[in-house]
């Protein structure tokens, strides 16, 4: 057995292959390398992980179990707290949660958490266990506003609970950043995700795709006329950000969000699909979030070379450390510390290339990171024919300016309590993106849990 | 799935289709648009509202076939399904919310250009039925490419049908017909121009001389239609703007055409392969290097 002190190694696609393919980058543990890494965990007492776990899944509980083989019996430990283990064990910040703090950690690695619950939900998949059936109906009708992490989660700690519950999806396939933003090479859309919606589904709730809520109808009719009692809004992240630089309405100037929609849900890296994607020949990604990073790998997987152009340095990249290490492994060539000015374009308004210049870090700013300084004079400019703005987004007013009623705040995110996401608004309650502005899938399924609590208890008092 | 209750080939290339959307129906107002899909590899396509009828639960649309998805689209008959008609996305025209009495004393003129006809229909219906009636200058290249006429003319106040050739109706493109009904003395006090990008961008031109304030209706390349994508932006004034979210309806004089029609053409070459190699299949084989057949 290997020494106690470093996590059993995960096997991953040859980063030179997979750098052509959209298969998964990390294939995972098999048995035997699960329940050696489980073995690792030493069942503290007062386990610091679960505190670590925006959903607070029992941890040791489920791995003690992974240690002694008993897959079935992990699955059902983990089920009780999250609808999508199979998505968290592969697209959670581990390292700043559960595996943050675990005791393994303070000498030597943590215990890789997130590698084992992946390996129990796909575990459970292989093997056909479905999560444990729900309650018996408690004629309660709840409608819940997009299919996205939050949204499946308050969805299905709903249903277990007995109420009817239907989600409502404004595109044409249900999942949320799950589908169109997160690329299939880290989170495979047939395998894992469709697999967690019928999950979701398996428990009784309905899903309804093409429904815009705002446009095809509204929360207030959902509430007055189609009988619902209460409504969870999870409509996520809204509107991509641009930079505001001439040149960036230039064709050849896409927003993340439109390039990885093309790419993920419009399946445009596939020749069998009908939506077209620009592969371009040079691409420079705006922005140092995982988003960037999905976007870059994308892009170099559809044949480009590509540029991450970040204002800061490598410490203070947004995204995960192990996105960064698995693009720089692709080959993503990093140009830090540089900063767009302008985008030219040629006769035809194709990008043609881009006047940058270098920066430095001066003071801490308000974010507590050093504030990114022009160094003057150092201009210069890079040939480039594809340009992806991934700066974030602002909140899609779609719903709140339709809801009587509900209260946004300044950056027009909806208000809405942290423990049990009351808004405004008596019976809606909302949780992720569009409550906090982008940030990550679990931290989005954690508001869902709590968007479930607040309804469950005022249906209860009803 | 969304039944197709009928399907009709109006002219030339240009199909009309009757769906079955209620939610859609229910809520849709004169402007705004939907998209559809045909199937699961099929492009989301964005189109104007052509009709709407709210109690039948069913909406109109009218569509060219320019790349593969639309192509395909071009073959359903009545009783096929679309896999996905999502909407109604985007604003309604802002004469909706016009006080009634202010539109009434209002001077309209609507240009339609092609199978722009179709997304000018509903507008000019709403007002006919709001007690406004409007002039309407339809033009299209040739006489068999006139569609709606009858449709038109049953809720325009004047419809003045106007074709390239002269093979049909007046003689010339519907900026001349604009020129001509001013000079016999008609006024205007507002332009809604709806067709080809190059016809709203020459309208403008027109308009602008003759100082009529003009809106037109983009329809440029998007993704989701609801915002997210930002693939639809447009200049106008010194603004970029969503069309699927603030538009698709915006002023005409402010509309930076040379730049949209650029953003217009970005997935033309894309779009015609694949058209191509759905029309032509296997024996379309490249080796002239820009197909991708030789890939």
């Amino acid at each position: 057995m290997a020494d106690k002190l470093t996590k059993v190694p995960v096997r991953e696609q040859d980063p030179q292959v997979r750098a052509t393919n959209f298969e998964e980058v990390c294939l995972g543990y098999n048995k035997e390398e699960a329940m050696e890494e489980a073995s690792r965990c030493i069942n503290c007492k007062n386990a610091k992980c679960i505190s670590g776990c925006p959903v607070s899944i029992d941890i040791p509980g489920f791995i003690k179990e992974v240690k002694e083989g008993n897959f079935a019996e992990a699955y059902k430990v983990i089920g009780k707290s999250s609808s999508l283990p199979a998505v968290c064990g592969r697209v959670c910040p581990q390292e700043s949660q559960c595996e943050g703090v675990c005791i393994r950690g303070v000498k030597g690695e943590p215990v890789s958490i997130g590698k084992l619950e992946r390996f129990v939900a796909d575990w459970a998949k292989e093997n056909g266990v479905k999560p444990e059936p729900p309650m018996p109906s408690n004629g309660h009708k709840v409608a819940v506003i997009g299919s996205g992490p939050a949204g499946l989660t308050c969805a299905g700690d709903l249903a277990k609970l007995g109420y009817d519950v239907t989600i409502f999806e404004a595109l044409h396939q249900p999942g949320g950043v799950l589908v169109y933003g997160i690329p299939e090479f880290r989170l495979p859309k047939d395998k894992v995700v469709a697999v967690e919606v019928e999950n979701v589904k398996s428990l009784g709730v309905k899903i309804e795709t093409d429904v815009v809520i705002g446009k095809s109808t509204t929360i207030d009719e959902l509430l007055q006329n189609e009988g619902f009692e209460a409504v969870f809004i999870g409509s996520g992240a809204g509107l991509p950000m641009f930079m505001g630089i001439p040149g960036e309405i230039s064709s050849g100037v896409f927003s993340a969000n439109e390039y990885l929609t093309r790419s993920n849900l419009m399946k445009a890296f596939r020749d069998d699909y009908d939506t077209p994607i620009k592969t371009g020949k040079k691409v420079a990604v705006i922005g140092g979030g995982n988003v960037a990073m999905d976007a870059a790998r994308t892009a170099k997987r559809l044949g480009a070379e590509v540029h991450i152009v970040y204002r800061r340095s490598e410490a203070e990249l947004p995204a995960r450390v192990e996105e960064v290490h698995h693009a720089k492994e692709e080959g993503i060539i990093m140009d830090l510390l540089t900063n767009p000015l302008e985008i030219f374009a040629d006769e035809d308004g194709w990008v043609k290339g881009m006047k940058c210049i270098r920066m430095e870090l001066g003071e801490p700013d308000a974010s507590g990171r050093r504030r990114p300084v022009e160094i003057p004079g150092s201009e210069f400019e890079m040939e480039v024919d594809t340009v992806i703005m991934s700066l974030g987004t602002s909140p899609n007013p779609l719903i709140s300016s339709t809801t009587i009623g509900l209260d946004v705040n300044k950056r027009k995110c909806i208000i809405a309590d942290e423990e049990y996401g009351q808004t405004s608004k008596e019976g809606v309650f909302a949780g992720g993106d569009a409550v906090t502005g982008a940030a990550t899938v679990i931290l989005a399924m954690g508001a869902g849990k709590a968007g479930a609590k607040g309804i469950h208890e005022f249906l209860s008092k009803k | 799935m969304y039944k197709i209750l009928h399907a009709e080939n109006l002219a030339g290339n240009i199909f009309l289709m009757q769906v079955e959307a209620p939610r859609i129906a229910k809520h849709c107002e004169p402007g705004q648009f939907l998209i559809v899909r045909i199937d699961e590899v099929g492009e989301r396509i964005p189109l104007t509202i052509c009709d709407y009828d709210k109690e039948a639960g069913t909406i109109t649309i009218v569509f060219q076939p320019v790349g593969a998805s639309t192509e395909r689209m071009s073959h359903l008959k009545t009783g096929d399904s679309f896999i996905d008609v999502v909407g109604p996305l985007g604003q309604p025209s802002e004469f909706i919310h016009e006080d009634m009495e202010e539109l009434k004393k209002k001077k309209m003129l609507f240009v339609a250009g092609g199978v722009g006809t179709a997304p000018v229909y509903p507008q000019v219906k709403w007002l006919h039925e709001h007690g406004v009636d409007v002039d309407v200058i339809v033009g299209a290249k040739t006489k068999d490419l006139v569609i709606l006429e009858k449709e038109m003319e049953a809720v325009a106040g004047n419809l003045y049908v106007t074709t390239d050739d002269g093979s049909y109706g007046r003689h010339g493109m519907v900026t001349k017909v604009i020129e001509d009904l001013t000079a016999e003395g008609k006024q205007y006090d507002v332009c809604v121009a709806i067709g080809p990008m190059i016809m709203m961008k020459f309208c403008c031109l027109t308009t602008k001389k003759l100082n009529i304030p003009t809106i037109v209706s983009m329809n440029p390349i998007m993704v989701d239609g609801t915002g997210m994508c930002g693939a639809c932006r447009v200049v106008v004034g010194d603004e970029i703007k969503f069309a699927c979210v603030d538009g698709p309806e915006f002023d005409g004089h402010l509309i930076d055409w040379a730049q949209a029609m650029k953003r217009q053409a970005m997935y033309k070459t894309e779009e015609g392969r694949a058209l191509l190699k759905l029309r032509e299949g296997d024996t379309h084989h490249g080796g002239c290097g820009h197909c991708g057949g030789d890939k």
